[in-house]
């Protein structure tokens, strides 16, 4: 039998990797990402001539936990029909009994990437609005995400947010929505496995199993009743703890462009994250729109419901708003008086 | 017959769900026998090679131990203890390559074991050159992160070797000597001026005719390490960890 050297092993090993493409209409171009559940790659259609991003398993075997995770997470991008949402081409299994699907090809970068160029809060914020746009969709077609997160949102070049990485979703019982069924979800026995923390992600996916299901998620991301496994438990509040804590993250983290820019938000602000963000489910925002409408109060510079404001409060944020009227009053009163005073003379 | 002819037969590969840890406990002999051969074939030059480095032993007392301990794992159905939900199996092994060195000196045990049980055809000297051509500092595999990755290693190298052999046997059978010969020109040698446009000059063919062969053979590769790997697992769940481990897909 041949001895394989290190340099015979690491060709093997590279080789053996790249999906057979054979008999497909794609062409490899090369790899994007890698994550928990396989390897996404760029990859040419040579039938419409576009670009698209192939999500592929490593191990094949259309059997497997991975495999039908996979393929559920295809279908339940076919069920999101949604600018916000990146859409499903394909899915199959290739030559190599790997399972892959195909997807839109996203030019742009990660949120948490993006947002190092961003130093305006309001500009943060209404990326964040589309987020809860694309999220709220989701749930109102009775779909969970599970995993969301800054690096599990896109933005193009044009300021499209598309969320990606619906591998956690989860379907919600619902008796009009029998499009995807979720497999017996609370007896899953599936361990996600760990995820590489990309630069300025949060820490790694952790996984164990309990008496309830599987933990699936990211620390600092996932709600309480997530990280317990609670997973019959979890509904749409659980994203929405995922949401404030993205939204905490959004607008308390620095600017590469201008560090000085971000600082610690104000009360409202602060108050919309830890709403969102409550370990108690039931003193959250119950929708995703609640959440949204609230922070659209406040970029209007309206008083929020996540926080009762002093009189203080309340005077400042009617100077804010009204700003230049007030000036404008006070300035015509200043001229008033001074003409006033000028006349007696 | 010698492990490195263990395989799974000429042009024959096991079945997709036969795993080693069920078959090693089959009350039908013939199906335990092949059952060991498996698990030889896959762990014993790594098995040799971690008792040779990390406990320092020569090569004859690492061979006499080699044997000892494949034959100790089948006498006390050590496999039975196995449970693939706490650990994976090559861990497993090592730790009870561990336990059998380190109560190697109860000599008149093996001697007892050595009349009962079938003695295995391990080609020791091909290990041993192996070790020789390798620049692993026995000094190196001081802390228990050193020893599993050793020994991981060690397992891969095995794992590959075995299916470069039934790759080679299936080309043989499918007169495709040709599509090997490239692949050990291109994937199997340290040659790092290789280069497909001469091995299709050096082959005589076309450039298109070598890109096909490789993804064809490298299908096959990969098919084959996967059923031989699989072979050894004792659950799905760990034939995934281990084939990531294997392939280097594992998250850094």
């Amino acid at each position: 039998m041949r001895f394989l050297s290190d340099k015979a092993l690491t060709r093997l090993r590279d080789g053996a990797e790249l999906p057979d493409l054979a008999g497909t209409r794609y062409r490899l171009l090369g790899q994007v990402a890698r994550g928990g559940m396989g390897v996404v790659y760029a990859a040419q259609d040579e039938t419409l001539q576009r670009r698209v991003a192939l999500k592929v398993l490593e191990v094949p075997g259309e059997e497997s936990d991975l495999a039908n995770r996979l393929i559920r997470e295809a279908r339940v991008l076919a069920l999101l029909e949604h600018p916000g949402i990146v859409p499903v081409h394909d899915v199959g299994t290739l030559a190599d009994g790997r399972v892959f699907y195909t997807m839109k090809f996203v030019e742009g970068r990660r949120l948490d990437q993006y947002i190092a160029s961003v130093a305006s809060v309001p500009d943060r914020l209404r990326v964040f609005l589309r987020i809860c746009d694309a999220v709220a969709f989701a749930h109102d077609r009775a779909v969970l995400h599970r995993d969301l997160k800054p690096a599990n949102v896109m933005v193009g070049p044009f300021g499209e947010v598309l969320v990606m990485d619906w591998g956690l979703a989860k379907i919600l019982a619902r008796e009009d929505n029998s499009a995807v069924a979720d497999d017996g979800e609370a007896e899953a026995t599936f361990l996600q496995t760990e995820t590489a923390p990309a630069p300025g992600d949060s820490p790694t996916r952790i996984s164990a199993i309990t008496g309830h299901g599987t933990i699936m998620g990211t620390p600092g991301y996932m709600s309480p009743e997530q990280a317990r496994g609670e997973v019959q438990a979890l509904d749409a509040r659980s994203d929405i703890f995922s949401l404030g804590a993205m939204l905490r993250f959004l607008v308390t983290k620095d600017s590469g462009v201008s560090p000085a820019a971000v600082t610690r938000p104000d009360r409202s602000l602060e108050a919309i994250c830890s709403k969102a963000t409550s370990s108690d489910p039931a003193q959250r925002y119950q929708t995703v729109q609640q959440l949204a409408l609230d922070l659209s109060r406040y970029l209007d510079g309206l008083a929020v419901a996540a926080h009762r404001e002093s009189l203080l409060e309340k005077s400042l944020r009617f100077y804010r708003r009204y700003r230049f009227f007030i000036l404008l009053i006070l300035a015509y009163l200043v001229m008033r008086m001074l003409l006033l005073i000028f006349l007696k003379r | 017959m010698t492990q490195d002819h263990a395989t799974a037969g000429e042009g024959r590969f096991p079945p997709t769900r036969f795993s080693v840890i069920e078959a090693v406990q089959s009350p039908d002999g013939a199906e335990r026998q092949r059952a060991l051969e498996t698990l030889c074939a896959a762990y014993w030059k790594p098995v040799y090679k971690y008792v040779r480095l990390r406990w320092n032993r020569t090569a004859p007392d690492a061979q006499d131990l080699t044997q000892g301990f494949f034959a100790e794992l089948l006498e006390r159905e050590l496999l039975k203890r196995f449970d693939p939900a706490k650990s994976r199996l090559r861990t497993y092994l090592r730790l009870c390559a561990d336990s059998f060195v380190m109560n190697e000196d109860k000599a008149a045990r093996r001697q007892k074991r050595g009349g009962k049980l079938p003695h295995l055809a391990l080609d020791f000297t091909a290990a041993e050159e192996e070790l020789g051509s390798a620049t692993v500092d026995p000094a190196s595999l001081a802390s228990a992160e050193s020893v599993e990755e050793f020994f991981e290693k060690e397992w891969v190298r095995s794992l590959f070797a075995l299916a470069v052999e039934d790759l080679r046997k299936l080309c043989l059978a499918n007169e495709r000597e040709r599509t090997f010969h490239l692949f050990e020109a291109y994937d199997l040698q340290d040659d790092d001026q290789v280069s497909y446009e001469r091995l299709a000059s050096e082959f005589g063919i076309a450039i298109t005719d070598v890109t096909n062969a490789l993804a064809w053979a490298r299908r096959e590769f990969r098919k084959i390490a996967l059923e031989r790997l699989r072979e050894i697992c004792g659950s799905d769940e760990e034939f995934q960890r281990e084939a990531k481990a294997a392939f280097g897909w594992e998250s850094p």
